[in-house]
């Protein structure tokens, strides 16, 4: 093979190689890896499926695929689902709850609760803690000591219980759920993002940047940033995961999202009377919320080998 | 290294002070404590001697104040609910949360540590990708739904195990694996990386060498040296976990202190919640100082910094 590579002590290559030229293109590797990582796939699928589900459930109902969550129907409560080998309704292919609603309405339903948790409390965790640890990492000194502070103090609080005095203190609702959760839930943001910016302020780049009179917001904006993308994204899908489950464990205990809303958590709580008679009540809400978790932490894992491995 | 324990404790005060000052004042500045104290039948003017009584009627700052000021002496009020002493309330039931929260711990150590290390000796093989898959699966299983789940099963359909108390150990199986997978993941994982990285090192390659059997070379070289990061990280999780038993002690019915900071909130009563929030934060704090102390002690460069 033709080796037309003139290396200089440098390690500088001034001319690529025919392996270089017919490499494939960086766009169909990714490709590749995306395609050979089962992990991601899964994930992806699963939770393109969850959401086109959420995203649906109003357009099934019109058409009347499904029946409407909040419906009730005292003389079909509590119908078996399909697989039961008593009696069961064929309107209703998972059964109905306590008060005749519909369970796979409901279950569909609640789907957009737990991603509306999810993505909202992720927004707001994310922006907090990427603003903290971005500004500790960049600034360092007396900077990084208060917001090191604010992070151990964040760390030290025990999450569910003050969560649960909170929604107390402001009434139960889906509101009160996210901003709570959003106002706890950056810690990993911050640290995360902090170690990062300190790799990524001595880079080469950011010197020359710095060098040439950037302002620091725009060294911060254009040249760290970028930086710190890859991992965000993979914090993002951990704390979207973490909030998910907080809401409903909170909505399980009542106190979280309240009744009649479709929350899985509060489907749990509400069939835990039942649990001898009518195990599915519990087994159904609470297989959902794993695999919508499932579905996060793979995606967010496969998400960081596709990526990382492109950086390498 | 004295200089630097100073300073790490005092910074672990400040810590437990700012956390119950976020949460004194969270209680106090939403509800109107008087009124639940009062309940429903009390009049106006019952109200006002109850606020009078109890001094809500000074600033938050100044109630908060007096609170902590008796807080460090071991005071922590009365419970609004059951006019008990709130520390009397607590030693009654932390011994179970304790128990409960240590058998968890050992609980995830028993079965992180071997899985972590078996996967740590075949990297990819076949038992290194059904640990991970274990972990995957583990950290996506609600704990509360795991505990239902387990109560049907175990307690309903096979009537194994009980499904509610504290009185015999048999009570504490299943809030005990409940509570405990969860931080298996997380420490089977710190294993299984510090073992690779431990059994790639020379003096294991040494021990190999001069003909020692696997299994030495394995538990009494290799493991001795992974595990100190692994006990530090449970430290932690111990913490964590006294907050997930919340969840769990309300599910099993098993009267621990996070049994006691549900019932107290659903009563609204601030004096015992704002207790537990506190020794919950103080375990934290304590543990993490000790995981820290641990660790510049071992590694005196960290000191210096």
């Amino acid at each position: 093979m033709t080796d037309t590579t003139t290396s200089s002590p440098l390690g500088l290559r001034t001319q690529q190689t025919a392996e270089e030229i017919l490499e494939p293109s960086p766009f169909s590797k990714l490709r590749k890896r995306i395609f050979k990582n089962y992990s991601f796939l899964f994930g992806a699928v699963v939770l393109i499926f969850i959401i086109a589900m959420a995203l649906l459930a109003p357009v099934f109902e019109a058409l009347g695929w499904i029946h409407d969550p909040y419906d009730q129907e005292l003389a079909r409560r509590l119908q078996n689902p399909f697989w039961h080998e008593k009696k069961v309704d064929e309107a209703h292919l998972l059964g109905t709850d306590k008060v005749g609603r519909d369970y796979l309405s409901r279950l569909i339903y609640g789907s957009q609760i737990s991603l509306l948790i999810g993505f909202s409390t992720m927004l707001i965790s994310g922006f907090i803690g990427t603003v903290l640890g971005v500004t500790a990492g960049y600034f360092g000194g007396r900077v990084d000591m208060v917001v090191n502070f604010i992070i151990n103090t964040r760390l030290a609080m025990p999450v569910f219980l003050v969560a649960m005095a909170a929604v107390v203190a402001f009434g139960a609702s889906l509101t009160v759920v996210i901003l709570v959760l959003g106002l706890f839930l950056w810690d990993r943001f911050a640290v995360v993002m902090r170690s990062i910016t300190q790799q990524a302020r001595d880079l080469d780049y950011v010197k020359a940047a710095r060098a040439l009179g950037c302002s620091t917001p725009h060294i911060i904006v254009r040249e760290i940033f970028p930086n710190v993308l890859s991992s965000l994204t993979v914090v993002a899908t951990v704390e979207m995961a973490n909030a998910i489950l907080l809401e409903a464990a909170l909505s399980f205990l009542g106190f979280g999202v309240q009744a009649p809303t479709p929350s899985w958590g509060l489907m749990l709580n509400e069939g835990r009377e039942y649990m001898f008679f009518s195990a599915w009540m519990l087994a159904l809400p609470g297989a959902c919320l794993f695999m919508l978790v499932l579905a996060i932490n793979m995606f967010g894992d496969g998400l960081r080998d596709v990526t990382l491995e492109r950086e390498r | 290294m004295l200089a630097y324990t100073l300073k790490r404790t005092v910074v672990a005060f400040l810590i437990l002070v700012v956390v119950s000052a976020l949460t004194f004042s969270l209680s106090h500045l939403s509800a109107d404590p008087a009124l639940t104290i009062g309940g429903e039948q009390a009049s106006d003017e019952d109200i006002e001697a109850i606020r009078k009584l109890y001094g809500f009627d000074r600033p938050v700052y100044e109630q908060y104040f007096s609170w902590l000021g008796r807080a460090l002496a071991g005071d922590f009020g009365e419970s609004y609910h059951y006019k008990q002493p709130v520390v009397e309330m607590i030693s009654e039931r932390i011994g179970r949360t304790m128990l409960l929260g240590t058998l968890a711990i050992l609980f995830a150590l028993i079965v992180s540590i071997p899985l972590g290390t078996l996967a740590a000796m075949r990297p990819n093989s076949l038992l290194d990708r059904f640990a991970l898959l274990i972990a995957v699966f583990g950290q996506a299983l609600p704990t509360f739904w795991f505990a239902l789940m387990m109560i049907i099963v175990l307690g309903v359909w096979w009537r194994w195990l009980p499904i509610s108390g504290h009185d015999q150990w048999l009570n504490y199986v299943m809030p005990t694996i409940a509570l405990g997978y969860y931080a298996t993941p997380a420490l089977m994982r710190l294993t299984r990386a510090g073992m690779i990285e431990v059994l790639g090192s020379d003096y294991i390659r040494t021990a190999r060498a001069k003909g020692l059997p696997p299994f030495v070379v394995l538990f009494k070289h290799a493991l001795r040296n992974a595990i100190i990061p692994v006990v530090a990280l449970a430290a932690v999780w111990f913490g964590f976990m006294l907050g997930g038993s919340i969840v769990i002690e309300t599910i099993f019915n098993l009267k621990g202190i996070g049994w006691l900071s549900y019932d107290a909130l659903l009563r609204s009563d601030l004096p015992v919640v704002q207790a537990i929030v506190l020794i919950f934060a103080s375990f934290y704090v304590v543990l993490t100082l000790a995981a820290d102390l641990l660790n510049a002690y071992l590694d005196p460069r960290i000191s210096v910094r």
